[in-house]
């Protein structure tokens, strides 16, 4: 009895875990190594695959489009880690009890909630010239209005602009559900020890607020390297490539109207993937070392 | 986006699979309203003339069938859909998709004496593929109220072009609109400076990857539109207007012409414009006594392969083909039927189309038709980049000539 006792406490997990397990490697596990070999072939997805061995790679590195979209994946990451310091400070000052207080929380956080679609929908009419706000507010200066989406200068800090709007609001919601569990102890302790603004923040409020950080700077951090959504419907990586950015680039040569480029897209899908597999490792790292400390 | 095309796939597989004998399975990829109601009185006349033959049909939005039709015609094939000819087929004709219907080419009277001018378009490899159902002329659109407040006839040379092009920026009008958002406008521009400056032959050379865009040919059709580029005669802020929106400056009187294709009389009209206030002219010509040859896209049917009735599939394609056929839809949609024989609509724009594309000395399908879709989506980026960013020619000449290394080795 006791041996099959300790079989089924073997078995049961394994049970449990079968079905996600069968749906994760069918569905991401072997897509990953399919892309890997497709990236070495050239295929229009209807004919023969033809070996190219590392062709699309070569051609990659002399590729200006792909250098314009790293570029602009760069620049995602990097002004996307804004959400998380705007996102705190909004939860920082809705975190007080007033009348009214839930309304405004989620007004704050509407944004999130409605479709990235509409919020690019709603933010290339703000930023149209002729008749977007942006326009109206440029003549009222009696200047002519840029044209945020159509000049290659402008259009990539145009369209990172209208994704912070709901990933600010969705690192507000992470640091507002952290804020709950700040010990009222330790903020009254650090109080009574003379602490106040910043040092406060600082040094009390913010250790305890490290799990919220941790998992916005994770979201964000994958938030900006598949965003995709907004360039789709905002500028389709236009004017001329120069608001591409890698997931839509590879999305354009693999299954746009005037793409079915298989391999290339592959090799730009397995670049990208390479790029997201080092922040995924260091979150790995670190979790596991949290974990560690624990324990 | 990708659920919206997804489940257009979906709703495609399901019909399709549904199919038994006797029933005719179509997809078409017009759900415009006059479009989509003309078709379905195709459809009605062909089941009211064959009691025997039920025809199910299902609409796809236009954009999503060029993604769904790949999953289709392999998953689960209907018996007739709707594509492109010339070489946007080619991938489907290659990889053995599309049906080789050379036979009912041959054997209908009609389909083998009526459609002369078309059939190369819809020929590869020496066999016919599909049958052409309409197609549309391109052209100069232009305000004739705004033309004649500033004394502005007709431009027949690109002299004259230039001049009016200056009086009406003098006079505060923008001369052209265009909307370079989604690419292909800027390709009609192209076409037509490169078919007036070197004709027919070397844009069927160009899109057939036998001359380079270095090529010199090529840099004096780009000097030609650097003299439209330079003087600001195209509206501002291009890059961030779909082919609609540019038809807001037209239809305010701010800006005066419009490169387009037919079906966007239908958009001026809906903008408020009347048939006094918009006309048409023929591209004007560019090098002298060079043949006039011009943009006339077509739309057709075919039969894939993976068809469950194929049978009843050609006596459709041999029903759309007929004169009588082809009048009534193209009237009903405002387009030109392909078929000789067949009488063409009294509306002023379908008249001029038909003067236009009837004494052409060729008729070519569209950039992005003609060329392989890789080729066309860079070249189309680099004649958007080329409107904005003039100085940077050589560079993309240079890029263009990388791809097409690439797309035609």
């Amino acid at each position: 009895m006791r041996s099959g006792h300790g079989n089924s406490l073997r078995l049961m997990p394994v049970l449990f875990i079968a079905p996600a397990l069968l749906f994760f490697v069918v569905y991401v596990i072997l897509p990953i190594f399919q892309s890997f070999y497709i990236s070495f072939h050239e295929w229009d997805g209807l004919g023969e695959m033809e070996w190219v061995g590392f062709g699309h790679y070569a051609y990659l590195l002399d590729d200006d489009r792909f250098y314009t979209s790293l570029k602009n994946n760069l620049l995602w990451l990097a002004l996307y880690m804004l959400a998380v310091p705007a996102g705190l400070f909004i939860a920082l000052y809705l975190n007080q009890t007033v009348r009214g207080i839930r309304l405004y929380k989620s007004m704050f956080f509407f944004p999130f909630v409605i479709s990235q679609i509409v919020v690019g929908l709603i933010f290339s009419w703000f930023y149209n010239p002729s008749f977007g706000v942006v326009g109206h507010v440029f003549e009222f200066f009696g200047a002519s209005p840029p044209s945020i989406l159509g000049d290659e200068r402008y259009v990539t800090y145009g369209i990172i602009f209208a994704g912070l709007w709901p990933q600010i609001a969705y690192c507000m919601i992470l640091y507002l559900t952290g804020l709950n569990n700040v010990a009222p102890e330790q903020i009254e302790a650090g109080r009574l020890d003379g602490a106040k603004g910043w040092r406060l923040l600082w040094h009390v409020v913010l250790p305890q607020l490290w799990p919220a950080t941790f998992l916005a700077i994770v979201v964000t951090v994958i938030g900006a390297l598949r965003s995709f959504d907004m360039i789709a419907i905002m500028t389709q990586g236009g004017p001329y490539g120069s608001s591409n950015v890698l997931s839509y680039y590879m999305f354009e040569t693999a299954l746009s109207e005037y793409g079915f480029e298989m391999g290339y897209g592959s090799a730009i899908a397995v670049v990208l993937f390479l790029i997201m597999l080092c922040f995924i490792v260091a979150f790995l790292w670190k979790m596991y070392q949290d974990e560690k400390d624990w324990r | 986006m990708k659920r919206a095309l997804a489940s257009f796939a979906m709703a495609a597989m399901v019909l399709a699979g549904s199919a038994n004998a006797g029933e005719l399975v179509i997809i078409f990829d017009d759900p415009n309203p006059g479009p989509k109601a003309a078709f379905e009185k195709v459809v009605a006349d062909f089941d009211a003339a064959n009691p025997d033959i039920t025809v199910k049909l299902s609409i796809n939005d236009r954009e999503a069938h060029k993604t769904a039709i790949r999953n289709f015609l392999s998953a689960d094939a209907p018996d007739v859909t709707a594509w492109y000819p010339g070489n946007r087929m080619g991938p489907f004709v290659d990889a053995g998709q599309f049906e080789d219907i050379s036979g009912l080419w041959a054997s209908d009277p009609n389909l083998s004496s009526s459609f002369e001018a078309i059939k190369p378009t819809m020929t590869r490899d020496g066999k016919q593929w599909g049958v052409p159902y309409s197609y549309y002329q391109w052209g100069m659109y232009y305000r004739k109220d705004i033309f004649d407040k500033h004394g502005i006839a007709e431009p027949k040379t690109w002299d004259e072009l230039l001049a009016a092009c200056a009086k009406l920026k003098a006079n505060g009008v923008t001369p052209i609109t265009i909307g370079t958002k989604y690419l292909w406008t800027a390709a009609g521009v192209f076409d037509y400076l490169n078919l007036r400056t070197n004709g027919y032959e070397v844009h069927n050379d160009l899109t057939a990857g036998k001359i380079a865009y270095t090529d010199d040919r090529i840099r004096a059709t780009f000097g030609k539109w650097e003299e439209l580029v330079r003087p600001g005669y195209f509206v501002e802020n291009h890059a961030s207007m779909s082919w609609q929106d540019a038809i807001a400056p037209f239809a305010k009187g701010e800006a005066a012409m419009y490169v387009m294709g037919n079906f966007a009389v239908g958009a001026m009209k809906d903008a408020g414009l009347t048939n006094d206030q918009i006309d048409f002219f023929q591209f004007p010509e560019i090098t002298p006594g060079m043949p006039r040859a011009e943009e006339a896209p077509a739309d057709a049917l075919f039969i894939p392969s993976g068809a469950k009735n194929k049978a009843d599939a050609r006596k459709f394609l041999a029903f759309v083909a007929r004169p009588d056929v082809q009048s009534e839809w193209n009237i009903a949609i405002g387009q030109l039927p392909p078929n000789s024989e067949a009488k063409v609509g009294d509306d002023k724009f379908i008249q001029e189309g038909m003067a236009t594309v009837s004494t052409a000395s060729g008729l070519a399908q569209f950039y992005d038709r003609d060329a392989p879709a890789e080729m066309a989506k860079a070249g189309m980026e680099g004649f958007q980049e080329f409107m904005i960013k003039p100085d940077r020619l050589d560079a993309i000449l240079k890029r263009l000539d990388k791809v097409q290394k690439k797309v035609y080795k």
